[in-house]
């Protein structure tokens, strides 16, 4: 079976999986990461996004050999020192969550989604977060809370994006 | 008495402690809290079902049927059985004689026809996916290959997808006893005089499509046993009618039977039920004796989690020409699919009594007949049976306006119930206790820019714009908060509707509150805790809300039909009322007075004109010390309440939807959605907010974009969120809310209920706008899901029926801005109404069908 080290919410986990076993299977079965749900199968849902190396997938579309060497940021991983991220802080004001159950998957591709555009209109959050399916809100609510990070984030530049290039770099020096 | 008296050592050390709370009189009701719950939800610090690992643990996959009627003429699991890291295999007949039947529990009349309905198949298949053999394994992967060496034959059998066929004499058989499962009749007045020399009969019928739920969380299921006891952990809304279900149908006895719901991802109806995977796992987990677990695939949920809707409906409305409405008469089929599942059958009766919608009337007539299909049983789904009946009241009342002249928001308002007759007590027979259908209305159209929009509309209209502008009214009530038992029981449902909560105050001061509903989603840790908060004078904070564990919460109905807060919120009020009768007791034996002089505010007992006081925390702990009680005082401050009221709780509200329509292509785009919405008194305005939000998006999910859909075979093409389209974020726009206030009276908190409004509004809505976007092209209906491609073929149709219809006729003469009739749809009293250009023909009550439509796929 193949070895594969990888990275998730900074701790290193060397692994020996069968070639079919999907990234969020890894997680949740076998690192007990399971802060990660799975919604569809088909990568439709986005409930299972996490980063891999700074950019958001769906955990559910990616074999766990696939992201051997690489950095997952998971929803687990997102606090900073018993802190949320403002991401974090921005669902829970603006009441952009009710099950929960997409809530992981919705944070995770938000924060990537202010990382190409840290100041999206509304209409950019939508279609932004278009591949992350929410069955309670509406929507609403997840578009202002999008926009409420993206103002705080810039307001406090210093928050950077957990598993970002520059994380590692600055990990590595 | 002196402090010193009142505390032991032990009692002494917690007083000075920091785990002392003081009173509270802030209050909470009202109050836009955020919720308690987004904690572990934003960290990941979940515990949904699958998330569930113990020792030794086995992962359960089923074998599902590729057809939708078979018969089983062989199953060899064998084979199966000898793949690595397969503990067991079994057939359907394997498991026949322990396995049971699913329960029904709402045989709605005396002689419905209640199949039996195995777990897993035994001899015959009725619906794609019915499980037929199952593998148990190490892993999920294992099991799910192990599945393939299972051998199956099976004689193909009709399958029968169409209900007014499967009524016909001489159709292929579900069931040995035939496709009727029942007809259920109610009526009130007299509904010929009321259709006799009616000056305007409108007669529709409409299409309900068959919905697949689609809660984030797919279903999952952990069964376990120490040998004696068993505990089943679901992703279910119903913990409580789950554990008596379970017990009855395999025999482990209740007090042996522990469920539990951890967090559970949305439910929206779909989690109502006793599934099969429920019944089975807990049979594999008596059989082997070891921990096992099942979490379904989407593909699986889709086929085999409940389905919602699918009626046929026709509703016909006997007007005077003032628009007065005389009497409606629906005619339903309601499709129940293979099998009678919990509530399969009541789902169409709990619109029965809705299709009088907020208008008065001298008559009213229902007729449903329930009908087997082989396709997946129908059952409750966000809203159940009333959506249905306010959309075809919704929508019909809207062609009455247009067949009038009349604005439809003017001719709702010449028949609803004026906001001094209330209480009102309706054809139906329903009492709606409080409303003002007026407020509501006028609160939206300025929201909303009513007159504004229908400006914009008669020049585009007059532009002949390519994409018209559609405006869609929707005044909707619902009965909801599912209670009173007494009603309930009259309807021939198998339970009651209370709801059960317990209160205790620790010696610390702070509070537990247990209560039976289920929450997965709504927010009742927050809700329940303001509530408890207010009535005992505790920060919110101190407040802690247990529940989805029938060893924790040992008594409750669970959560369904909008009735938690209504029932189960009351219910905690209730409790903590009687706390605080006992709190009273005790402060007024401590400070040696009459109970009847003690006053409570904010937390403080006091002695009536005197400084002398006690606060809650002091009491608890006075009482946790027991030193110095009144004489018989049990020492505790606790109670337990169950709330069962007399009447339902009758939300209601307007919403305004515009669309707009490019007549070219078929696209249809939302521009504006307003919801003003009376849910009673509000206790978390933001949670409130939340529900509507959503309610909207799934009903605007059912007009625009969703639904089950089966091939000629009957098998489900719609398997995957591919082929089944729910709203992305893009495809909808921000929805504007407000509320207005009218307190129910049939609750002391005034609270009415909001889990299921939005989604009862708002489908009418926006079928409703788009309707009014292509009446100028001889458009009369559009079918749901209002695809572009329907949009489209409707405009094709109507102008093949009629050419050159509205953009060569230019603007109708205006009376009422867009609301004059254009010429060939021109009112004659009395008269049927011209033929419907439908952009398809339905089946059923109308004319005979030629065609099914092709399943309309794409993804997104």
């Amino acid at each position: 079976m193949p070895r594969i080290t990888v990275s998730v919410d900074g701790v290193t986990y060397e692994e020996e999986v069968e070639p079919r076993l999907l990234l969020v299977h890894l997680l949740r079965d076998r690192l007990g990461k399971t802060g990660t749900p799975v919604g569809c199968d088909t990568g439709n849902c986005g409930a299972c996004t996490v980063t891999l190396d700074g950019r958001s997938a769906k955990s559910c579309s990616v074999l766990a050999v696939q992201a051997d060497g690489s950095e997952v940021v998971t929803v687990e991983g997102l606090a900073r020192d018993g802190r949320w991220h403002p991401m974090q802080e921005a669902f829970h004001a603006e009441h952009a969550l009710q099950c929960g159950y997409c809530t992981p998957g919705m944070l995770m591709a938000a924060i990537d989604l202010l990382r190409d555009d840290p100041d999206p209109s509304e209409e950019a959050v939508r279609r932004g977060l278009e591949g992350n399916l929410c069955r309670c809100t509406g929507y609403t609510n997840i578009v202002r809370a999008v926009r409420r990070a993206a103002a705080e984030m810039s307001r406090a530049p210093h928050e950077r994006m957990p598993g970002a290039a520059e994380d590692r770099e600055a990990a590595a020096s | 008495m002196t402090e010193e008296l009142d505390a032991g050592l032990v009692a002494g050390r917690i007083a000075e402690s920091d785990q002392m709370s003081e009173p509270s009189a802030e209050r909470e009701m009202g109050r836009a809290r955020r919720r308690k719950e987004d904690a572990r939800l934003v960290t990941g610090r979940t515990m949904w079902t699958d998330n569930i690992q113990l020792p030794g643990m086995l992962y359960v996959a089923f074998l599902r049927s590729p057809m939708a009627h078979a018969r089983i003429t062989g199953v060899n699991v064998s084979a199966a059985r000898s793949r690595p890291g397969v503990v067991a295999a079994y057939s359907g007949r394997d498991l026949a004689g322990e396995q049971g039947s699913l329960p029904c529990a709402w045989p709605v009349t005396e002689d419905i026809v209640i199949p039996d309905h195995p777990p897993m198949a035994v001899d015959e298949v009725r619906y794609p996916g019915e499980a037929v053999a199952c593998v148990v394994a190490t892993d999920r992967y294992r099991a799910a290959d192990a599945l393939e060496a299972i051998a199956v034959d099976y004689e193909p059998l009709d399958p029968v997808l169409d209900m007014t066929e499967a009524l016909a004499e001489g159709a292929p058989k579900v069931h040995e006893a035939g496709n009727r499962a029942f007809t259920w009749k109610f009526a009130g007045g007299d509904i010929d005089a009321a259709f006799r020399d009616a000056p305007v009969v409108i007669d529709r019928t409409y299409v309900q499509q068959r919905l697949i739920p689609t809660a984030m969380e797919p279903r999952a299921v952990v069964a376990t046993t120490d040998g004696d006891g068993f505990t089943l952990y679901s992703a279910t809304q119903i913990p409580h009618v789950l554990r008596v279900m379970l017990a009855m149908t395999t025999g482990i006895p209740e007090h042996k039977l522990r469920v539990v719901a951890p967090d559970v991802g949305g439910g929206f109806g779909s989690k109502l039920q006793v599934t099969a995977e429920e019944v089975l796992a807990l049979l594999l987990a008596r059989r082997l004796g070891r921990p096992v677990k099942w979490t379904e695939s989407r593909s699986e949920g889709n086929l085999t989690v409940h389905h919602g809707r699918d009626q046929l409906q026709r509703i016909a409305v006997a007007a005077d020409r003032d628009g007065r409405i005389r009497g409606v008469r629906v005619e339903l089929l309601a499709d129940m699919g293979a099998y009678l599942m919990l509530v399969t059958p009541g789902v169409p009766l709990l619109g029965a009594f809705m299709y009088n919608g907020i208008y008065k009337m001298d008559a009213y007539d229902f007729t449903c007949t329930g009908v087997f299909t082989t396709k997946m049983p129908t059952d409750a789904y966000r809203g159940a049976g009333r959506p249905e009946a306010t959309f075809a009241i919704e929508r019909a009342v809207d062609e009455l306006a247009h067949e009038l002249g009349i604005d439809p928001v003017e001719v709702r308002r010449r028949n609803w119930i004026t906001r001094e007759e209330f209480p009102y007590t309706t054809i139906a027979g329903l009492t709606y206790d409080s409303g003002d259908y007026e407020a509501a209305t006028e609160k939206a159209l300025a929201m909303f820019g009513y007159d504004e929009l229908r400006a914009e509309q008669a020049d585009r209209r007059e532009r002949r714009d390519p994409v018209q502008l559609g405006i869609g009214v929707s005044t909707y009530t619902e009965m909801c908060g599912l209670a009173p038992s007494r009603v309930l029981g009259s309807l021939s449902y198998g339970a009651g509707g209370w709801e059960h909560a317990a209160v205790r105050l620790l010696p610390t001061g702070k509070v537990e509150v247990v209560t039976g509903t289920s929450p997965h989603g709504q927010g009742h840790e927050t809700a329940w805790s303001q509530i408890a908060a207010d009535a005992l004078g505790v920060p919110f904070e101190d407040v802690s809300v247990l529940h989805g564990d029938t060893s924790v919460a040992h008594r409750g109905m669970d959560t369904y039909g909008s009735r938690s807060l209504v029932v189960g919120g009351v219910a905690v009020l209730a409790a903590c009322e009687k706390v605080k009768e006992r709190a009273r007791e005790l402060a007024a034996h401590l400070m040696e007075a009459s109970a009847d002089d003690v006053e409570f505010d904010g937390g403080r007992f006091r002695v009536r004109g005197t400084d002398e006081g006690r606060t809650i925390q002091e009491l608890a702990l006075a009482a946790f010390a027991a030193h110095d009680l009144p004489g018989g005082f049990e020492p505790r401050l606790d109670a337990e309440a169950t709330f069962d009221p007399d009447n339902f709780s009758f939300p209601h509200g307007t919403h305004l939807c515009a669309v707009e329509v490019d007549t070219e292509t078929g696209r249809c785009a939302i521009r504006s959605y307003v919801a003003v919405d009376d849910v009673g008194s509000v206790v978390n305005p933001l949670i409130v907010e939340g529900q509507v939000h959503g309610g909207i998006a799934q009903g605007v999910g059912q007009a625009l974009f969703e639904e089950a859909v089966h091939d000629a075979d009957g098998n489900l093409v719609t398997t995957t969120m591919a082929d089944y389209l729910i709203p992305s974020a893009a495809d909808l726009p921000e929805f504007t809310t407000g509320r207005t206030e009218t307190p129910a009276t049939s609750n002391p908190l005034g609270v009415k209920g909001v889990g299921e409004a939005g989604t009862i509004a708002s489908t009418p809505a926006v079928v409703n706008a788009i309707t009014d976007a292509l009446r100028p092209y001889g458009v009369r209906d559009v079918r749901m899901p209002c695809t572009p491609e329907r949009i489209w073929r409707a405009l094709a149709e109507a102008e093949a029926a009629v050419p050159g219809q509205a953009p060569a006729t230019g603007p109708a003469p205006a009376a009422v801005p867009g609301f004059a009739p254009v010429p060939t749809h021109g009112s004659t009293p009395g008269a049927a109404p011209p033929p419907a250009p439908a952009s398809e023909p339905i089946r059923g009550f109308v004319a005979p069908a030629t065609s099914e439509s092709a399943p309309e796929g794409g993804a997104r």
